[in-house]
């Protein structure tokens, strides 16, 4: 019997991914530790060691194929001894893609994402498997079967799943009216970017967000920040604290203050975390990731600096593995760098607060009666209502401001 | 001492709790069954079983008055009412030890004594009155079951009116009979001594015979059993019952005009109440509505920990009803994923009278009341060439299809096997086919299921054979 080469899990809640390239070939040897292959989830690229060793038998499942369901056979791996005869029976078919849309959402804790796998329908062109009554029901009005959640046995859709179904659906997935072909370039969805778009439309549509501004005075920080950078060493421990270091410290302080605001929202309670752990967004190529700074209440600004510019890195390069972007209890957001001045940004479920951070400039303040000039930051935090009242928000906002204009405080 | 320590504990030993009980076990549960009685239930004991062993001697004794037609002979055709009765008891008898040993092979502990809720997650189990063991579990299945509903003023006295207890172990066959109820129970029995000899008088409230029925198949019954000689007397009211020494005299009403029948025996078959006194309900939140206990689609009480299935948890009053029942209760306790909540309208119900009666779904005035535009199609037992062959040209197979989607709503048979013919339809509904998959089976021939393909087909105006 040949060995099978499943389909791994990379975290509890991937149900499919995607097989990007295989990084051996039908005939090699591979012992024990070889990397056979990379795997595409919705955030992170991984590779797959060979866990035996043997020689390639067949691979089932090409490079480049996406909706690879977990445990599915994607190649097959001859003992020695064994020869390709016992590959015989084994078919692509047997083994191929069948999953639906991508699922394993961003940051999620599992309770959440089992929610929404479960909402997730079946891909069309998959087979869907259905009663013939609900079949009959579904053309009658005009309801595609591939939109509609079976909860029938084995989650075969049955007449009640048909009957409750509007219509609706199928509007919304027949094609919009495309502009004409030559005039765009269709730029096919990544597994990322399915899920920032469900999952940050499910955020706006559903979380009550309101909104808290504060300016926030940054020159002490600012000269702070370059007399650190000033004394950094050279070569080993050598360091460069960014603006957004300082912002990521005074967070996690104003949480410890404020544990309130540290909070996720589930239907039975609020979870107050007690670690502090904040997901910073970071653009990637194919999109927005947030991975965490763990327990940023306890790093100071060089391990906090220097927590963010590996785990950005590895962002970029798609390498972070799930555990470095699931969880967190809070949000930070910067787009500081590009110039602009006050956003606000969208919650980033279960999490109830996000920080939208913006530039600092000069402005004219006033300063005991006089006017001056000063640098400012104008930040804006984003709060689910559900969790984090009004009063909450604004106590976090300004133990933030006090810390963030007063960096020595960090310090303490 | 023995262990009293159980992860369920279940009060009824009948077609709901004894499958309950085996279920649990084989999910792996540490389960007791108390049982004050007889393992196996009413159903088993004194309903289902007995009856039909009863009805199976009249049925045979009614074939070999026909064997002439048979080209067979046969001479001093008469029956020992004795055996008839022992026997019926003797195959209770059978399959209740059977129950036994299920129970004993799934290692069910198996209380002797009567089981009462006793405070949160416990059971006190009594025997003549006096304590034996209080059990101890998280989860309590109430599988009490129901009685029949004695009627004011026609108490049993188990001499002159009976109760089907009585009915099932009678020591003469009465002369003159009155059936009060004409459901399944009234149905059977006064066919049993009807075909044994009885001159019998059904007589029923509602304007016709097995009211819970399509209307079609009412009228047929009552025509057929009219035909062999039963009296039917619908839209009756019975006022008083006076026992005499040897007779019973009736006062019946009909139309507003009563009037006076003497009867030699009477049987009451007005419907069943659920077993819900002296188990303990009062310590509870369990809710009782019209002597049946208040469940949700999973069995569950209002007590958290208590559960309820079968008779006790309300209509349809079936043994198979209570059985599945026991088995979802279980499931659902287990935590078992992917449950489905059973659908009371896909089980199906059966009566062993001659012709026997079996249907499943919504009738064609209850599937008009809910809306559906119908296809309704019909197929004679005439027209079927194993029912001419069997002897037994009497009867029809009827199907009701929603116009719009196709969907089998009901189907109603009355002829002969026709209980062994409904769970193909049955079937059909629980995989929610349509006349287009019932249309492309194909049926084997020769059998009496070949009805069931045309019936289906004269709904879309495709019958063949008639």
């Amino acid at each position: 019997m040949p060995i099978e080469i499943l389909m791994p899990a990379l975290s509890p809640t991937m149900t499919d991914g995607n097989v990007s390239s295989w990084t051996v070939k039908e005939g090699d040897t591979v012992s024990a530790g070889d990397i056979l292959c990379e795997i595409e989830t919705d955030k992170a690229t991984m590779e797959v060691e060979a866990v035996d060793e043997g020689v390639i038998g067949k691979i089932l499942i090409p490079g480049g194929t996406e909706h690879v369901v977990v445990n599915s056979v994607i190649a097959l791996l001859l003992e020695e001894g064994e020869d390709a005869k016992a590959l015989d029976g084994y078919t692509a078919s047997s083994t191929a893609p069948t999953a639906g849309a991508s699922v394993a959402p961003v940051a999620a804790v599992p309770a959440v994402a089992a929610s929404v796998v479960a909402a997730v329908p079946q891909q069309s062109g998959a087979r869907v498997f259905a009663s013939p009554l609900a079949k009959r029901i579904a053309k009658g009005k005009g309801l595609d079967l591939a939109q509609v959640q079976g909860t029938g046995p084995r989650g075969r859709i049955v007449k009640r799943d048909v009957e409750g179904a509007a219509p609706q659906a199928v509007v919304s997935a027949a094609p919009t009216v495309m502009p004409e072909s030559g005039t765009f370039t269709a730029i096919p969805h990544t597994n990322m970017r399915k899920i920032i778009a469900r999952r940050l439309q499910d955020s706006k549509q559903t979380v009550p967000h309101f909104y808290l501004t504060a300016d926030c005075r940054i020159d002490k920080l600012l000269d702070m920040r370059k007399s650190m950078n000033a004394a950094s060493p050279e070569g080993e421990g050598a360091y460069k604290i960014s603006v957004n270091d300082f912002v990521v410290k005074a967070v996690a302080k104003a949480l410890v203050e404020v544990p309130e605001a540290n909070a996720q929202w589930t239907d039975d309670a609020v979870l107050q975390l007690h670690a502090v752990d904040i997901s910073i967004a970071v653009a990637t190529p194919s999109g927005l990731i947030t991975p965490i700074v763990r327990n940023a209440d306890y790093k100071g600004l060089a391990g906090i600096s220097a927590a963010v510019k590996d785990l950005a890195g590895r962002a970029r390069d798609g390498k972070l593995m799930p555990e470095e972007y699931t969880g967190g209890g809070f949000s930070i957001s910067n787009l500081g760098m590009y110039g602009v001045k006050d956003f606000a940004a969208i919650i980033n479920p279960p999490q109830s607060c996000i920080l939208a951070v913006g530039a600092g400039e000069q402005r004219p303040i006033v300063v005991d009666g006089q006017l001056a000039v000063g640098t400012v930051m104008c930040c804006t935090l984003s709060v689910d209502h559900r969790s984090v009242d009004g009063a909450v928000g604004a106590q976090f906002l300004a133990a933030f401001k006090r810390i963030i204009e007063e960096p020595a405080l960090m310090a303490l | 001492m023995s262990d009293t320590n159980f992860d369920l504990v279940i009060i009824g030993g009948g077609p709901g709790g004894y499958v309950a009980a085996i279920r649990a076990a084989q999910l792996k549960m540490k389960v007791a069954l108390v049982e004050h009685q007889h393992l196996g239930g009413i159903c088993l004991n004194w309903g289902c079983i007995p009856t039909k062993a009863l009805l199976r001697s009249a049925e045979i004794y009614r074939q070999m008055q026909h064997a002439k037609d048979y080209g067979l002979s046969a001479d001093g055709i008469g029956f020992d009412l004795k055996a008839i009765v022992d026997r019926s008891r003797k195959v209770s008898g059978q399959l209740s030890g059977g129950i036994g040993h299920l129970l004993k092979k799934n290692k069910v502990t198996v209380f002797d004594g009567y089981g009462k809720l006793a405070g949160k997650g416990k059971v006190a189990v009594t025997k003549d009155n006096k304590l034996i063991t209080t059990l101890s579990a998280k989860n309590v299945i109430l599988a009490t079951g129901a009685r029949a509903r004695v009627l004011p003023g026609m108490e049993p006295d188990g001499k002159l009116i009976w109760y089907y207890k009585d009915a099932l172990v009678p020591n003469e066959v009465p002369k003159r009979l009155l059936v009060i109820g004409s459901g399944a129970i009234g149905i059977e029995f006064a066919n049993f001594f009807h075909t044994l000899g009885s001159q019998t008088t059904v007589v029923e409230m509602m304007d016709r015979i097995v009211p819970a029925e399509d209307a079609e198949v009412s009228a047929f019954l009552q025509k057929s059993l009219t035909k062999d000689g039963l009296k039917i007397m619908t839209s009756v009211g019975v006022k008083v019952l006076k026992a005499g020494k040897d007779t019973v005299s009736a006062t019946l009403e009909v139309d507003g005009v009563t009037h006076v029948e003497e009867f030699d025996r009477v049987i009451v078959a007005a419907g069943i109440v659920g077993n819900v006194e002296d188990i303990g309900l009062e310590t509870t939140k369990v809710h009782v509505d019209r002597t049946h206990v208040t469940t949700n689609e999973w069995c569950e009480t209002d007590e958290p920990g208590v559960y309820a299935i079968g008779d006790i948890a309300g209509p349809p009053w079936l043994a198979h009803k209570a059985s599945h029942e026991g088995m979802l209760c279980v499931e659902k306790i287990a935590g078992l994923k992917g449950l489905h909540p059973m659908n009371t309208d896909h089980i199906a119900g059966c009566t062993y009278c001659h012709p026997q009666v079996a249907s499943v779904g919504l009738t064609e005035a209850q599937a008009k009341e809910r809306g559906h535009k119908l296809k309704v199609g019909r197929f004679p037992f005439q027209a079927n060439g194993k029912a001419i062959a069997l002897g037994e040209p009497e009867g029809f197979i009827k199907t009701i299809f929603d116009e719009k989607t196709g969907e089998l709503l009901g189907a109603h048979m009355i002829g002969a096997e026709v209980t062994e013919l409904i769970q193909g339809f049955v079937v059909a509904m629980g995989l929610e086919t349509t006349e287009a998959e019932l249309m492309h089976t194909v049926f084997p021939h020769p059998t009496l299921s070949e009805m069931m393909h045309e019936s289906v087909l004269d709904a879309y105006g495709r019958a063949v054979h008639f």
